[in-house]
């Protein structure tokens, strides 16, 4: 799940290294809402998931263990 | 805080579009992004096409034509109007209010109230407040409801954030008084603690037009724009949109004591496919029920999504049924809003071109 979740932000953001800087996401400035946004559709669709939209916070992006989190604790799509 | 109305129909509503139409594709290369990555973002944010006005059109010339459109085709009696309310963040001037330029150029006469309201995304409901308020006087029997806005002047081209999304045009709707008893029931929600999450600014009178505010900047995110263009914190909104509505459509419920299944139509404003998409999601309300075309096919017009997904979605069929829906809006403010109503056999119900 991790190596998916790292390729992942990798191909919305290439220019980093998502195996070397795993945290700080957003205070980085590495990330913005719309990388947000890609992220949750890439994530729905490789996890089959739907992620409640009251969840994409920054918070829940800042890091691949916020990610990871996010992911594990959002049920499978009915 | 939770408003009831009754008595007052919409008669008609008539959307006003710029002929220009801007496809996000033809503007990729304006933005410091790879192609690629834009692309992506385009098909999940629904950037498609938008009507854009060029730099000379106002709010005032959208209302006008539209108008004297109705004049012209016997869809409006002159003299019936009362009041004209117009809602937008785009007036021609700072002083005077557009709605009173606009009751000048179409010589509506002296006894006609005219006033602005500066709101945007719940425009529609807010103006629908106003509208309802001067019905409720005995003396008004029918206010034209103009929303209009032209904010694509505030954007700027190379911010690939707000530039696909914006569009510009006018709707306007007629309410009036009417013997249908039905209740308008209104939930409306203002948080100016957030005013800022959504602004312009320089321009006003706290940070004056300047050389250095119209100065291009880059942003974190690699987006160029200035103190002049419209900024948005897009977490805040988007998250605001993602809590604050779907808690206000639950109390809507239990405070009427109606499910989702009550309404035909979820008529809600369009900030963008994803956002409504996730609404939708959220409160399990089937997508036919909740039209989402507008930002992707005309841009985010602000306060003319509701009533133009009204003529877009619904369009002649208004004129013969009758529908129970929900209009919604939320944004700038930030304020968000939802009506609870009916649109029955309305006398006209289309989009034409300016």
């Amino acid at each position: 799940m991790k190596e998916k979740v790292i390729k992942i932000l990798t191909e919305i953001r290439p220019e980093f290294d998502f195996n070397e800087e795993n945290t700080g996401f957003i205070t980085k400035g590495m990330l913005d809402s719309f990388d947000i946004i890609s992220i949750v559709s890439d994530i729905e669709e490789n996890f089959d998931i739907a992620i409640d939209g009251a969840k994409i916070l920054p918070e829940n992006f800042d890091s691949i263990d916020a990610i990871l989190n996010l992911v594990e604790n959002t049920n499978v799509q009915d | 805080m939770k408003l009831s109305f009754n008595n007052k129909r919409i008669s008609g509503i008539l959307s006003v579009l710029p002929e220009n139409e801007v496809r996000f594709l033809d503007e990729i290369d304006n933005y410091n992004f790879s192609e690629k990555q834009s692309i992506k973002l385009g098909k999940i944010m629904g950037y498609g096409t938008q009507r854009i006005v060029d730099s000379k059109t106002t709010v005032s010339d959208l209302c006008v034509f539209g108008m004297n459109y109705l004049f012209d085709n016997q869809l409006l009696d002159k003299k019936s109007i009362g009041a004209v309310v117009l809602c937008t963040q785009s007036p021609d001037y700072f002083l005077p209010a557009t709605s009173n330029v606009i009751s000048g150029r179409l010589a509506l006469g002296e006894d006609v109230i005219s006033m602005d309201i500066n709101q945007g995304c719940a425009g529609f409901e807010v103006g629908l407040m106003q509208a309802f308020m001067l019905l409720n006087t005995g003396s008004i029997d029918k206010v034209v409801l103009l929303n209009a806005d032209v904010l694509s002047q505030k954007v700027s081209i190379n911010d690939r954030n707000s530039r696909p999304l914006v569009g510009d045009g006018a709707t306007i709707t007629i309410i009036e008084n009417s013997k249908d008893d039905d209740d308008i029931e209104m939930f409306i929600k203002m948080d100016g603690t957030s005013a800022l999450s959504l602004q312009i600014p320089a321009g006003g009178f706290k940070l004056p037009s300047t050389l250095e505010t119209a100065a291009l900047t880059k942003d974190d995110s690699g987006n160029f724009r200035s103190l002049d263009h419209l900024v948005m914190k897009g977490d805040a909104v988007f998250n605001f949109v993602q809590t604050k509505v779907p808690a206000m459509i639950q109390e809507m419920f239990d405070t009427l004591k109606i499910d989702k299944s009550y309404f035909d139509y979820y008529l809600f404003h369009q900030p963008n496919k994803f956002m409504l998409e996730k609404l939708a999601e959220k409160m399990k309300i089937p997508y036919e029920k909740m039209p989402n075309n507008i930002s992707q096919k005309y841009g985010n017009g602000s306060g003319i999504t509701v009533p133009l997904n009204v003529c877009e979605n619904i369009g002649e069929n208004a004129l013969t049924n009758s529908y129970k829906v929900c209009f919604g809006g939320f944004g700038v403010g930030l304020t968000w809003s939802l009506i609870k109503w009916k649109l029955a056999k309305l006398e006209f119900c289309k989009i034409i071109n300016y």
